[in-house]
């Protein structure tokens, strides 16, 4: 579509005061790319794996149980977390509610402290029955 | 498609009544999403061991192989939905934009399928190999 008029421009990024809201926004759409790559292929690489047999799986597992295997998994944890709850918040945006100013600022400042404790509380459970 | 007025220049590149069949469908499978992947999370948490044997006795059975099915098909509908907004967001080139969506697709559709035949084999064929 060839749009040669110069037309006047709606307020830009740069010029918004930064709000949660905003963060959380990017944060939605940083998660779930994150996951729908990295993520998916982890969980199709370790069925593919436990498909393949015991030596195919223990590839995978030296792998996921490896540093850099915990790191993934548990950025994946709080990466699914963080897009879960505010997908929950943006269902309750979608239904016109919580638009108020205070109310969408703190429900924004909910979701990734939710996000960051489940994913801790996992992982504390994980690692402390290791022990 | 006309080319003197503005509405002529417009008319047949709306969404054609799409954009809320997409929309709609990336809320249901976000729905679908939060009760299989918590599922899947959780029955994991709660397996005693995740080593070769305990993981493919466990995807073997009915209710565990069914809701992993469900969860890959409902997980890379999502994804493919997202990702097309990605790519309508930020490529704007048409022919680079057509291509990038058809490769999404193919990485959707292929992904779900080789996940969905791998609990299929773990599932018809047992444990051992």
């Amino acid at each position: 579509m060839a749009q040669t008029r110069t037309r006047p421009l709606s307020p830009h990024l740069t010029i918004w005061k930064w709000g949660p809201h905003m963060a959380l926004s990017i944060l939605q759409r940083a998660t779930g790319d994150g996951m729908a790559t990295a993520g998916v292929l982890g969980v199709v690489w370790w069925l593919i794996a436990a498909a393949s047999g015991p030596a195919a799986y223990e590839t995978f597992m030296h792998h996921a149980t490896s540093w850099y295997g915990y790191v993934v998994m548990i950025g994946l944890t709080l990466f699914f977390f963080q897009h879960l709850f505010s997908g929950l918040r943006y269902f309750v945006l979608d239904i016109g509610a919580g638009y108020e100013l205070k109310t969408n600022k703190s429900w924004a400042m909910v979701v990734p402290v939710a996000a960051i404790a489940v994913t801790a509380a996992i992982w504390l459970s994980i690692l402390a029955g290791k022990l | 498609m006309g080319s003197g007025t503005e509405i002529g220049r417009v008319r047949g590149l709306g969404s054609a009544r799409s954009g809320t069949k997409h929309w709609i469908h990336h809320r249901i499978t976000a729905v679908s999403n939060l009760f299989l992947v918590l599922w899947m999370i959780f029955s994991l948490l709660h397996l005693p061991a995740l080593d070769y044997l305990s993981v493919t006795t466990w995807l073997a059975k009915i209710w565990v192989a069914v809701p992993m099915m469900l969860m890959l098909v409902s997980v890379f509908t999502h994804l493919r939905l997202g990702l097309q907004i990605l790519v309508e967001d930020y490529v704007h080139d048409e022919g680079l934009k057509f291509a990038t969506l058809m490769f999404l697709n193919f990485y959707a559709i292929a992904g779900a399928a080789a996940g969905i035949f791998a609990v299929a084999k773990i599932a018809f064929t047992g444990a051992a190999s």
